[in-house]
């Protein structure tokens, strides 16, 4: 066996990175937020509830209309109506009727002209005439009758020399089709129809009313004008519906974060002292708690409202926080007591009492910062749930009062004129699901992010 | 079981009681009377109707009154509806009421339990992508939202089709019960989607599961009498929250589709200030709901032995 020299042999190299597995120490927060940024849904779900919050801020005072000004000339307007007017002359009586000058050649009356421009203002329509006719009935549908019924009987004409007829029936701008329809002396009625494309109109006094056109406007009759640009259309009553959305989304949002953050605030403080001081107190406290809960609550919060009662001019908004505070602290009251009774166990806590840390100290340096990832987790699904409610107490009339619009009392106007300008509806039932939405998804981020022991099992 | 059973019961009791107390007190606090109307009322006719109803006796001889009378059963009379008792709306207008909320949360209870189960048997692949999808939405729109789209639809449906295919409204027979019973439970049917979902696939890493597949129990065996009968039980003590939940759901359902439900008739009631109808309303359902928690929880117990030993 060779010698083997100490030449041979060389020191190993300690390589101190190779055994690192420790990463930079993050604290509770920061490693929630690494959690929360490296989540998209999370991300997401966050950028639309600032967004909204951000619109419900700032929305109502940049937009060019208020909540509640009326234009009675623009009544539930979907967005995509169109929004050119013709001005026309101020309606007067159709005075200078079209003489008879000749006779259908056939049994049914000809050739149905009409006089002057159709517009939603009137139709003015006339014929040539039948010899034998002993009445005239006009109709109008919105579908091509072709063998199908005529549609709404719009008059009755006696007398053969009957050859006009002026329709001003809740005239819209679309495509009608008119018919004359002749009941001859043998009995037998024949008709003929036409299709007239009626125009959107206003008189210019209207639009100077409405504030379409300035007020010294020289717009002639014959002259076409825009009407402002309403990009989710007009409710009921002509009233932009962007900015009701937007105020809607202030009302709504105010309620759904500010009644969350009182009540569990309230329950924060009720279940942390129930759970520090323990024993027969905390017994009572709770039970008091258990028949809180049990309480029929949409009931209850409506018995609240009327308790309170609301004066002229008030919004409402005042009597169903105070309801909502009054009703769901009990949920955050008893997750905080499970946690504290959790926590007061904990071996930190009894260091910090050796230590000779008073009391409140205690309870507001150690404990309740503990407790916070859950709070938090239960605020923001607290927040959804307040919206529904408000929305569901506003959509049966027992919410904020008019003309303050909220999304659920919008989704009950909208729903009763749903058939014909769903619109009405649609947006906000939109608003309310997308914010819900937000929440909810923004909810579950938080939780798997502060809550180790929640953490769902996608 | 017996023992759990009473003590139970007895709280049922008292929380009955304190709902009671509560609504008695939060009427009392009402401000106006039920008397100012439209027509100015003499002094002498105040007094009568006061005398009448009892309101001219101070508050506490009135609770007493109250409390007697609703621990007899009886919930009071209507102030607008001449000579009808609370009870007899209540007998009127509960039953439908309460064939909806059965039809509903049986619509929600089988269908959470279906869906929850095969979005966790397909975890990840399109069946469960599409049902979490569904379910996103049934916990964002809210339930007057859906039975407006529902109704809607019928119109829709019933327009193409040329003849009624179901009832846009009313109520008489099923064919009136189906659609107002499916938008009212479509929000739990989502709520239950998602904890049966979590619950099975919190189960899937179970012992006994492992154990059940190692001795060679058939897949399908595992999954329906290990796996489902195991996950089923957090559903189960959900269902008593959730009769509440679709209990004041009604209240709008029953508005929209014209229900006569007894929804209905507390809308209308606080509309009217039928102060005599939203007391007894408001208590009968307290009492209602706190009954059904109770059944809920005595069949968990009996279901789940571990309850009973706490």
């Amino acid at each position: 066996m060779s010698d083997i020299g100490t030449y041979s042999f060389k020191r190993a190299q300690v390589e101190l990175d190779r055994e690192e597995l420790s990463r930079p120490s993050l604290s509770y927060w920061q490693d929630a937020w690494m959690r929360i940024r490296t989540n998209r849904r999370t991300l997401a779900s966050l950028i639309v509830v600032v967004a909204m919050v951000v619109i419900a801020a700032v929305g109502p005072s940049i937009w060019r209309f208020e909540y509640d000004t009326q234009d009675l000339n623009q009544t539930s307007k979907p967005p995509w109506a169109s929004r050119t007017m013709t001005v026309v002359e101020p309606y007067s009586p159709w005075l200078d009727r079209p003489e008879v000058t000749a006779w259908s050649s056939t049994s049914t009356p000809a050739d149905i002209q009409v006089v002057g421009l159709p517009s939603i203002e009137y139709v003015r329509l006339t014929w040539l005439p039948v010899r034998s006719a002993v009445k005239y009935f006009v109709f109008r549908t919105i579908v091509d009758p072709e063998d199908g019924p005529l549609g709404l009987p719009l008059g009755t004409l006696v007398g053969a020399s009957s050859n006009t007829y002026e329709d001003r029936i809740d005239l819209e701008a679309r495509t009608y089709w008119y018919s004359v329809a002749a009941t001859l002396t043998d009995g037998t009625t024949t008709a003929t129809t036409t299709a007239i494309e009626v125009r959107a109109a206003t008189t210019l006094a209207q639009a100077i009313e409405s504030k379409w056109v300035e007020p010294d406007s020289d717009l002639q009759p014959g002259e076409t004008l825009k009407t402002p640009w309403h990009p989710f259309g007009t409710d009921y009553l002509g009233r932009d519906m962007l900015a009701r959305l937007m105020k809607g989304a202030q009302i709504s949002l105010f309620i759904g974060i500010v009644a969350p953050l009182l009540f569990i605030l309230l329950g924060v403080v009720y279940g942390s002292f129930a759970g520090f001081i323990g024993g027969k107190v905390d017994a009572l406290l709770m039970r008091f708690a258990d028949f809180v809960v049990a309480l029929p609550f949409l009931l209850f919060m409506i018995l609240f409202k009327l308790v309170f009662g609301i004066g002229a001019g008030e919004s409402g908004i005042l009597p169903m926080l105070v309801a909502l505070v009054l009703l769901s602290w009990p949920a955050a009251a008893r997750l905080v007591r499970g946690q504290i009774l959790q926590i007061r166990e904990e071996g930190y806590i009894d260091a910090s009492r050796l230590l000779g840390t008073k009391t409140p100290r205690l309870i507001l340096r150690h404990m309740i910062p503990n407790t916070m990832g859950v709070i938090l987790v239960s605020f923001t699904f607290a927040v959804p749930s307040t919206i529904f409610t408000e929305a569901f107490l506003s959509f049966i009339g027992m919410g904020v009062e008019p003309p303050i619009p909220s999304w659920g009392s919008m989704c009950n106007d909208g729903r009763k004129t749903m058939e014909t300008t769903p619109h009405e509806l649609i947006f906000p039932a939109i608003f309310i699901s997308i914010t819900v939405l937000a929440f909810n998804i923004l909810g579950d981020g938080l939780r798997d992010a502060l809550d180790a022991r929640m953490r769902s099992t996608e | 079981m017996v023992w759990y059973t009473v003590k139970r019961l007895i709280q049922g009791i008292i929380t009955v009681w304190f709902i009671a107390t509560a609504t008695f007190w939060a009427m009392h606090q009402v401000p106006g009377d039920p008397f100012i109307g439209e027509k100015a009322v003499s002094p002498e006719v105040e007094a009568n109707l006061k005398a009448r109803w009892g309101l001219d006796k101070p508050a506490y001889e009135q609770y007493a009154i109250f409390l007697v009378n609703m621990a007899r059963g009886d919930f009071g009379i209507s102030f607008t509806q001449e000579s009808r008792s609370v009870n007899e709306i209540i007998q009127e207008r509960f039953p439908v009421s309460a064939i909806l909320g059965i039809l509903a949360i049986v619509f929600a209870g089988l269908g959470g339990v279906l869906y929850g189960a095969l979005t966790a048997l397909y975890r990840n692949q399109w069946p469960d992508v599409i049902i979490i999808l569904l379910v996103i939405i049934g916990i964002s729109v809210p339930s007057f939202v859906f039975a407006s789209v529902g109704q809607l639809v019928l119109v829709t449906i019933n327009q193409i089709l040329g003849f009624t295919l179901l009832p846009v409204a009313g109520w008489g027979d099923v064919a009136h019960m189906l659609v107002p019973a499916l938008v009212l439970g479509l929000g739990t049917m989502a709520f239950l989607t998602r904890l049966m979902r979590s619950s099975m696939l919190e189960i899937v890493s179970a012992d006994f599961i492992r154990t059940a597949r190692s001795k060679g129990v058939p897949a399908a065996q595992v999954f329906s009498r290990h796996q489902l009968r195991n996950a089923v039980l957090p559903v189960i003590t959900v269902l008593g929250p959730s009769v509440a939940s679709i209990t004041t759901g009604g209240f709008v359902v029953e508005n929209i589709f014209g229900i006569p439900g007894l929804g209905q008739s507390f809308v209308l009631a606080v509309q009217q200030s039928d102060y005599g109808v939203i007391m007894g309303t408001t208590v009968f359902y307290g009492a209602f709901l706190v009954l059904m928690v109770i059944i809920v929880d005595l069949l968990y117990a009996w279901i789940d032995p571990r309850v009973r030993l706490e």
